[in-house]
This record gives C-alpha cells, structure tokens and sequence, in this order.
C-alpha cells in the first residue's frame, strides 16, 4: 500500500480536483430538539458544506446505491409492438467524500451477496462500480460497536481513507485514480513520524469504545437460544415498523410491485425496500404467513444478521454502526438484544 | 370519454362510476381533481354518470359507487342503501366513509341532544352518532386517508380495470417516512402517530415536518401499547395522543380503551 501525508490546508484542494464529479459527503440536515446537529449524506456543491469530522449520519448512505425505491424497468405497448426499457439508474460517477470505515466495510459485505453471487444484480452493480470513496476516520459514538463486528478498520473496497493527524491527512491510497488525484494537491509521501502519529491516533481511537456486543460462539448460542423467552420479550416492544432495516447500511431486502401505467399503454416494474420486520414479510400467495408475529420476525432479523451470513461467509452481516438501535423509536438495540440472549441482559 | 379501452391486446369495459357524498368536507371528491396532469387519462378509464362537483346528469345505472363521508342522519342511511343496491362494488373514499372521519369526533360526547344544541340551536335538524358507512351497509373497498391521497385512487381504479388483486400498506408510516429519510418527528420533540398508522400516504405529513395524526387509521400490526410508552418517553402527554388518535376515527376501539384504562386508574387512584 502507499502512504501519502498532506497539510490541512490542502483539504478544501483536494475537493475542489474531486469536484470535478458529483460529490456525495456527511452535511448537516437539521438541529434536534436538544439543538444537536443531524447529519446526512447529500450532494456536496460548496466545500463548505462538508462536514467530515461528522460523528455518525442517522442514515446510512445507501440510498445511492439502494434506493429505498427504484423503477427497475418500464414497457410499452402499441400496435406496432412493444418496447422495454431497462435503466440502472446511475448517469455518472459519485465521489463519496468521508465514508467512515463501517460503511465501506458494509459496501464490501453487500458485495458478496450483490455483486459476487451466482446472479449479481446489474442495478447494485453499475452503481458500486462507479464509485470513488475517500474514507475518513471517526470518533467512537457511544452507540458504536464496530470494533467488535470487525468492521473498526478497513483493507478494501475504498480509494483512498484520510485519518486525521491534527495539523495533516494520513492517507492510504488504494487506487491509481487516488493517487492521480493526490498527485494534483501538496502531498509527500509519509515518513517515519507519520507512521508513529497514525499509530498513536489508532490506540487513542480503540480506547474510546463503550458499547459491547460478545460474538464469541455466537452463532452457536443464537442456535441454542432459539426458543429463549427474551425473544418474546423484544418482540412485545418491536412496532413491525421496518426502520431498522431502513437506516442499516447493509439490510437489502426488497420487494417489487408491477404498475400497471395510467393510460394502459405499459408498466412499471419498481422495487421497494423492504424489512424482516414487516408483517407481511414472509407472507405468501393465498395469504399464508410463515411469521405472523413480531417477536418471530425479530428474532430471524437477528438470525440473518449474526447466524445464517456468519455461516456462509464467515463474517457478520452487522458492522455495528449502531444506527438501527438509534433509531428504533422502541429502544431495541444490538448489544443489548445479544447481551440478553447470552444471558447478561 | 370514449373509444375501446385495451391492456396489452385485451379489451377491458369501461365502469360506469358514481361519486356520492354524505357528512363530509367533499376534499377527497376535489383531490381527484386536485391533479390535472393525469385528470384526462384517469377519467377515460370510467365513465363517470354521476358527479355532483363536476357534473349535471344524474344515472342511478353504475357499477362502481364511490361514497365520500360518515353516516349522520337518518336521510343518509336511506341514501346509503339505495347506492347499496345499485352498486356491483361500494368503496368507502376517506376517512370519513372508512372510519366516521373528523365528524365522528362529536360521538364524545354523550348527549346528542345537547350537542345539536350547541351547534344549531333550536333549529330543527336529524343528527345522529357519525358513523363508518360499514355499520350501514357492505363496503367492498376501502381507500383511506384524510384526504385521500389522489395516486392511490389512480393505481386502486387501474387494478380494478385490469383485474389485479387490491392491497393496502400493512405497514406503519415509518416505513415510507424512513425512504424519504425524513428527520424522525420525536428527534424534534414532537409526538407522531407514523408508528402505529396504516402507511400508504408516503408519508405526507412527516415531510412537511408535521407529525402524524393517523388519518389512515391502525396499521396491521400497531403496537399501542408501545407507542403509550414512546410518547411517555419524550415527554407528550396522554391527553395530546388521545387528540390525535381521536381525530379521524380509525383508532376508536384503542381509544375506548385508553380511556378505560384512565377511569379504572381513576377509580383506583380514589379509593386508595
Ligand atoms: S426493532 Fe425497532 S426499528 Fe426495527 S421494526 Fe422493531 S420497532 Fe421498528
Ligand atoms: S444491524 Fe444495526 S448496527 Fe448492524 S449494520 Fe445494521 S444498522 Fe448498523
Ligand atoms: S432479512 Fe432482515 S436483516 Fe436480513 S437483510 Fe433482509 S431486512 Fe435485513
Ligand atoms: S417522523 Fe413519525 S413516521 Fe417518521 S419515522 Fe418518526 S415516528 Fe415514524
Ligand atoms: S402522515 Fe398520517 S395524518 Fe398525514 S396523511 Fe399520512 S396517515 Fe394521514
């Protein structure tokens, strides 16, 4: 890999060399009740606007790359014929300027099931594909539990990931495009203090997490705990209402609905986002319903989550950025879900 | 509106339509008005034969009876059941016909007789307890919402023509609320019925930073009793989330219960 060292002032330069495409970055969106500033990835027009050292976004950025809706192909017929039209959505490239490691390492999950499976989907594809990501490091949130999902640091999957220094950017460059980039701002190839910096800043970064999640023989534990009356308990509180899915970088769950057009010339095929929590999740022709009630559905939320893409791929489906537990207005987090199956809650 | 109607080479008969309205505002008659972009395609699907807002002729000769409003008098339930007879399907169009809409928020009180007062004085009027159009008669269908929202009655009308299945959002506003990654009304400090409440209006008012007042009534797995609890949580009082469920009427059976709840504590609270 290549390391790379610039000066602070030379931020706002490297935006401008990237703004030469669309860029997507943390802005703030609002002030909450408590006059807290919430933080969403939006279309970056002014430098200004960035705010990179964003604690965490409520939101991840998945709706440019899974859109919560999306038309996935359009017919219409005359007496000619008919035509189709299939549009993957994506124009242009994106630059996402300062995605924290979580959610890279949440595209790189996706990836595995959306891009290197047996049918990879072209509408996830095209998008991923055309994607520059600078990285950037972050502040432990006190909802954050990463580090315990692996997903704390990143290899792959990024162009190039800033880790601030105080007065200078460490950057790891990943890609020649990154590097073309870095070339036409002030930079210079790290040194030896560099390193030491970058080392101190890390050992800081690790002491600052507080909230747990145990993996250890969990998916054992989730096989054993199959019919442990906690899931019945979270269930009771759970509203079926869908949002934890909806902020999660990494949910991908959908379903699609064809329309039928006004004029009765043609159709719509669009795909809806959808969520395990859902009532009608598991529903199927006729009505029937594999998981009628919430605590079942929530519990297999869990299930795909920490067991069943543990299985197949070795690693965890959650990268722990905390922002399902945030937002449920129900209260029901990951570390406190998995810390009472394991019977510490 | 004429010439054949066809879907991919089949050729689909066009309803004859009727609108009606009992106690009600007319707004869910007016939004589909509301949207001229697509006011032409939309009316050559049916052949509308009786339309008060819009037109003079009446037929009682119609397949498709769409009946705005709440049953308040005794006229309206005679109305009610002719349309009834008529009609091959009755739809029940907004809040009101679905669930007794705004009106029914007069059935909290107990004493008709001095409601009426209040409102009309001495002059002679028929009022009754509003009521859904479904205590009267068979409602087919049902499409919700205060008002209803006009892409709905678009979609609902050509799934009726090609012969599709009708189905409703079983999920709560949230879910549409979340796609719009709206900010969540309760990080503001203000109460939201989105939890509870049948989605399907891509959740209208959130995106005006407006909470929800579940005009489209429960969704199908509404947890109460732990919106009670998110309410309690963010410091909104009982008596503000009662406003709110009350308002359209979709919530009445929660409600009677809420309320049972408070006198029983009540009741308990004196006699300690
Ligand atoms: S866990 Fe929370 S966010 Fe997820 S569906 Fe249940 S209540 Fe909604
Ligand atoms: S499940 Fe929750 S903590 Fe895990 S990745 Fe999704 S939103 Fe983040
Ligand atoms: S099954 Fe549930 S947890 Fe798994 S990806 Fe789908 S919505 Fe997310
Ligand atoms: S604003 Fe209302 S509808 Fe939207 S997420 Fe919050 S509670 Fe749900
Ligand atoms: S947000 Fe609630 S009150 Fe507003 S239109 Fe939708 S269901 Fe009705």
């Amino acid at each position: 890999m290549i390391f790379r060292v610039f000066n602070k002032e030379e931020l706002s330069a490297l935006f401008d060399v990237l703004a030469e495409n669309i860029i997507v970055g943390p802005v703030e969106k609002a002030l909450d009740k408590d006059g807290i500033p919430l933080y969403s990835f939006e279309l970056v027009r002014d430098y200004e606007e960035l705010r990179l050292q964003y604690p965490s976004t409520k939101i991840s950025a998945k709706k440019y790359f899974l859109p919560h809706n999306e038309t996935l192909s359009s017919f219409s017929v005359d007496k000619e014929g008919w035509t189709k039209h299939v549009d993957y959505n994506i124009y242009k490239p994106l630059v996402f300027f300062g995605m924290h490691a979580c959610d890279i390492n949440a595209l790189n999950k996706l990836d595995k099931v959306l891009l290197e499976s047996v049918y990879p989907t072209p509408y996830y594809g095209s998008k991923r594909k055309n994607m520059f990501i600078v990285g950037v490091n972050c502040t432990p949130q006190s909802h954050c539990f990463c580090r315990d999902m692996g997903a704390d640091t990143v290899q792959h999957g990024f162009d190039m990931f800033l880790t601030d220094l105080g007065d200078r950017y460490f950057v790891e460059v990943l890609s020649a495009e990154a590097f073309n980039y870095l070339d036409r701002i002030n930079s210079r190839e790290a040194v030896e203090v560099d390193h030491l910096d970058y080392m101190k800043r890390v050992k800081e970064r690790i002491g600052k997490f507080t909230s747990k999640v145990d993996t250890t023989d969990l998916t054992k534990i989730l096989d054993m705990e199959f019919d442990a009356e906690v899931w019945r308990e979270w269930g009771e509180k759970c509203l079926s209402c869908g949002t934890c899915a909806n902020v999660c970088p990494t949910c991908y769950c959908y379903g699609v609905d064809e329309q039928v057009d006004l004029d009765l010339k043609g159709a719509h095929k669009i795909k809806h986002l959808h969520s395990c929590n859902l009532l009608d999740f598991a529903e199927v022709a006729g009505g029937h319903n594999f998981r009628p009630e919430s605590y079942i559905r929530l519990k297999y939320r869990y299930y795909h989550k920490h067991r069943g893409f543990v299985e197949a791929f070795e690693e965890s489906l959650c990268v722990g950025c905390g922002r399902c537990g945030e937002a449920c207005l129900a209260d029901i987090t990951v570390p406190e879900v998995i810390a009472s199956v394991r019977g510490e809650g | 509106m004429s010439g054949e109607l066809s879907y991919l080479g089949v050729s689909l008969s066009r309803p004859r339509v009727a609108f009606f309205e009992l106690t009600s505002c007319e707004g869910c008659q007016l939004q589909i008005f509301n949207k001229e972009a697509t006011l032409i395609d939309f009316l050559s699907l049916v052949e509308p034969v009786n339309f008060r807002e819009v037109m003079d002729e009446k037929s009682n000769d119609y397949q498709i009876a769409f009946v705005e409003g709440a049953v308040t008098r005794q006229d309206e339930v005679v109305k009610l059941q002719k349309i009834r007879e008529n009609a091959e399907i009755l739809v029940a169009l907004g809040s009101c016909a679905c669930f007794g809409g705004v009106a029914q928020l007069k059935n909290r009180f107990n004493d008709m007789e001095w409601v009426k007062k209040e409102v009309y004085g001495d002059y002679p009027i028929d009022t009754q307890q509003a009521r859904p159009l479904s205590a009267e008669v068979k409602v087919d269908l049902e499409i919700y919402g205060c008002p209803i929202k006009k892409e709905e009655v678009e979609r609902i009308v050509v799934d009726l023509l090609v012969g599709k299945a009708i189905t409703h959002p079983k999920y709560p506003v949230c879910m549409e609320c979340k796609a719009n990654e709206n900010i969540c009304l309760f990080d503001l400090g203000e109460p939201c019925l989105g939890p509870v409440t049948r989605g399907g209006c891509d959740s209208w008012c959130p995106n005006s930073r407006m909470g929800c007042w579940g005009c489209r009534g429960p969704a199908e797995a509404a947890n109460m009793d732990q919106m009670i609890k998110i309410m309690a949580r963010h410091g909104i009082s009982r008596e503000t989330m009662l406003d709110r469920l009350e308002c359209f009427g979709g919530f009445a059976g929660y409600v009677e219960e809420m309320r049972t709840d408070e006198t029983n504590e009540d009741i308990q609270g004196n006699s300690e």
